[in-house]
């Protein structure tokens, strides 16, 4: 999948064009651009931030209350085209890449994370169907969610297996043109608002078969008979976002449906985490973004000891470090981005953004909250509810030990080469 | 209808940015302030697009003046639906002193170039707040100008055989004005609520053609006729005084050789 103008920044004066050069020759050298975006970007991160501002952050509150599903706030996004923004251009999308995806991903997270979430659950089911979907699969499940504001959710977790993917039971068998699937899947964003979903279900029983052969993926309409959502998960933040559990029983899916092929499912599944980390990183900078912020329009206003609390050195250190903590995590989500928008395995640095945003993302909520002493722990102000979003930003899309696993993994395995 | 719409957008500092004057007091800082399009000119673009989506008017041309950064301005009335745009190009000192009378010369020489039937306007903008523009490029003209007044209402711009047509509130109703095309109108506030840029239109948007003029191509003298002898903030507000009652008040009053 090819970005559209994440970097023609590059053509626009001849040093640019000099170091990209040099970056084809020496792929270690640090990329370039970080400080420049182009106009286009420019532009569309202006209508994310204004959207959020301006409608998210009033909403946000209300629906973390009352845990209502923020539809409106979805239909809206849908409309001014801040949302689905991978789907390729033939299938009715705009071909975004993963840079520009993520720029809007960080200024909609400031706003609310569970907004987002519920936005990005988009991203994460189609990312399967944009990487491995053939044709007629692309125009059919893409296509229609470019013409209404429709859900999809990725269905791979299940109550007894979330880091351990190879460890699902949900089991897909074939019979005739179908396939039958039963089993139970949890946690499922957008599991009760979904069109579809992107299921991943073990087709060999044989437990000796390798992970990267056992599996499938599928794509079920989530009106197909046998397909049960259960109740809304109450969590302890993201509380707008729609989190169930899902039964299958007896799930029949045409063998049209199918990924790739039998089998594939493991590796499909896998390879959408390279390019939903880095926007999941981007989320979690926003919310950092945000606690930031507030903790510093509080610290300019509250007095304590003739002084705005800003102006004490144990204040104003604590805003310093969350300032270090958010600009690093952004330049490592950027980075994790334009890697595999460049074409590259991108997987060391989109494990490092996320296992890093997410770190950083509950420490700054967590010092916004300090920040604000006994109101930060009150319901009225809004840094209370950045520190219970954030914490889920540790856990999922790859818990942060998972990450650490991967992390260790790849740079080990640069050592050994 | 074949009408065509000339919409004047300006760039100006952003609202929500904290002026501050320059240390040589002969103007404000604009070096890296965050610069966006005037907000009267976004209401008067919205009103030209909604014109556009009623078939009233065949084509919306946005015009800027300025430097190389008003195309961002023009590109964002594009993105909003305009169909094409005019950067006239204008920098430097002559940026500097360039005011509404010299905008309007430039726009009434543009209308009669674009063949424009409409022009529509912001009010006044934000950085000098003028209120001069519109009326002065009517006058150059010789064209009616309309502008809701402060505080009213304009509901709603209607385009009639030939004649346009403006619904206002005011306080005993609405009122029903018809003026002759072509025509000047300046939006207030309160005329419609600014469309967001869609990102699949900021995308469009980019291969919508801007033009580039130069003032003296229009036969436009750009030189200014005023000169800013200084700039400077406004007093500091001094700290109030509370009193108890309204004999202190007196009291007060009379210490202070008010009253």
């Amino acid at each position: 999948m090819t970005s559209a103008g994440s970097y023609c920044c590059l053509e626009r004066s001849s040093w640019r064009l000099q170091l990209w050069y040099a970056l084809l020759h020496h792929p270690s050298t640090l990329f370039l651009n970080l400080t420049e975006l182009t106009d286009q970007q420019k532009e569309f991160q202006e209508v994310a931030r204004k959207f959020a501002r301006e409608e998210i952050v009033p909403a946000a509150p209300s629906y973390d209350r009352s845990g209502e599903y923020p539809f409106p706030l979805i239909k809206r996004a849908w409309e001014l085209g801040l949302m689905n923004g991978h789907i390729p251009e033939d299938c009715g999308g705009m071909g975004l890449g993963i840079f520009d995806a993520c720029l809007i991903t960080e200024e909609l997270a400031f706003g609310c994370t569970g907004v987002q979430t519920a936005i990005e659950a988009n991203s994460l089911g189609q990312m399967p169907v944009i990487i491995a979907g053939n044709d007629a699969q692309k125009k059919k499940y893409l296509g229609r969610m470019t013409e209404e504001p429709l859900m999809c959710a990725y269905c791979v977790t299940e109550p007894g297996a979330g880091s351990d993917v190879a460890g699902i039971k949900t089991r897909a068998v074939k019979k005739g043109d179908e396939y039958v699937v039963n089993g139970q899947k949890m946690w499922i964003t957008n599991g009760g608002k979904a069109n579809w979903y992107f299921l991943l279900a073990r087709t060999d029983p044989d437990p000796k078969c390798p992970a990267s052969k056992a599996f499938t993926g599928f794509i079920v309409e989530a009106d197909t008979p046998g397909v049960q959502p259960g109740r809304k998960e109450l969590n302890m933040g993201q509380r707008s976002s729609d989190t169930r559990g899902i039964t299958f029983e007896d799930v029949k899916i045409p063998k049209e449906n199918v990924l790739i092929g039998e089998g594939a499912g493991f590796k499909i599944a896998m390879g959408a985490f390279d390019k939903t980390r880095p926007p999941v990183a981007a989320g979690a900078t926003g919310l950092a973004q945000r606690a930031l912020e507030e903790a510093t329009k509080y610290a300019l206003e509250r007095k304590t000891f003739g002084k705005f609390i800003a102006e004490h050195q144990a204040v104003s250190f604590l805003l310093a470090e969350m300032a270090m903590k958010v600009e690093l995590a952004r330049m490592a989500y950027q980075r994790a981005a334009w890697e595999v928008d460049q074409g590259r395995r991108n997987t060391y640095y989109a494990s490092i953004a996320k296992a890093f945003a997410g770190d950083i993302a509950n420490q700054c909520a967590a010092d916004a909250v300090q920040i604000f002493g006994g109101n930060g722990f009150n319901s009225e102000y809004p840094v209370e509810k950045l520190m219970r979003d954030a914490k889920i930003y540790q856990i999922y899309e790859g818990t942060a030990q998972i990450q650490r696993l991967i992390i260790s993994r790849e740079h080990l395995g640069k050592f050994k080469q | 209808m074949s009408a065509r719409v000339l919409v004047g957008v300006k760039r100006v500092i952003d609202y929500a940015v904290k002026i501050r004057v320059k240390p040589d007091r002969t103007g404000v800082v604009t070096d890296g302030v965050k610069h966006s399009m005037n907000p009267f000119c976004e209401i008067a673009v919205e009103e030209a697009v909604k014109l556009k989506e009623k078939k009233l008017v065949k084509e919306v041309v946005a015009v800027s003046c300025g430097p190389q950064q008003v195309q961002e301005t023009i590109r964002t009335a594009l993105a909003m639906g305009a169909d094409r745009g005019i950067h006239v190009e204008v920098s430097g000192k002559d940026y500097e002193t360039l005011g509404p009378l010299q905008v309007s010369k430039i726009l009434a020489a543009l209308a009669k170039k674009e063949q424009a039937d409409l022009i529509i306007l912001g009010k006044q903008a934000i950085d000098d707040d003028c209120n001069q523009t519109g009326q002065m490029t009517a006058a150059l003209l010789d064209w009616p100008q309309r502008s809701p007044e402060d505080g009213t209402f304009a509901s709603e711009v209607n385009i009639e055989a030939d004649k346009l047509k403006v619904v206002r509130e005011i306080d005993g109703g609405l009122e029903t004005i018809k003026i002759n095309l072509p025509a000047v109108v300046t939006a207030d506030l309160r005329l419609n609520t600014p469309r967001y840029a869609t990102l699949p239109n900021i995308m469009k948007a980019k291969k919508k053609k801007i033009a580039n003029v130069k003032p003296a191509d229009l036969g436009v003298d750009v030189s200014s006729r005023l000169e800013v002898l200084k700039v400077d903030e406004p007093p500091q507000r001094q700290a109030g005084v509370k009193v108890e009652t309204v004999h202190d008040l007196v009291g007060k009053l009379k210490e202070a050789g008010r009253i």
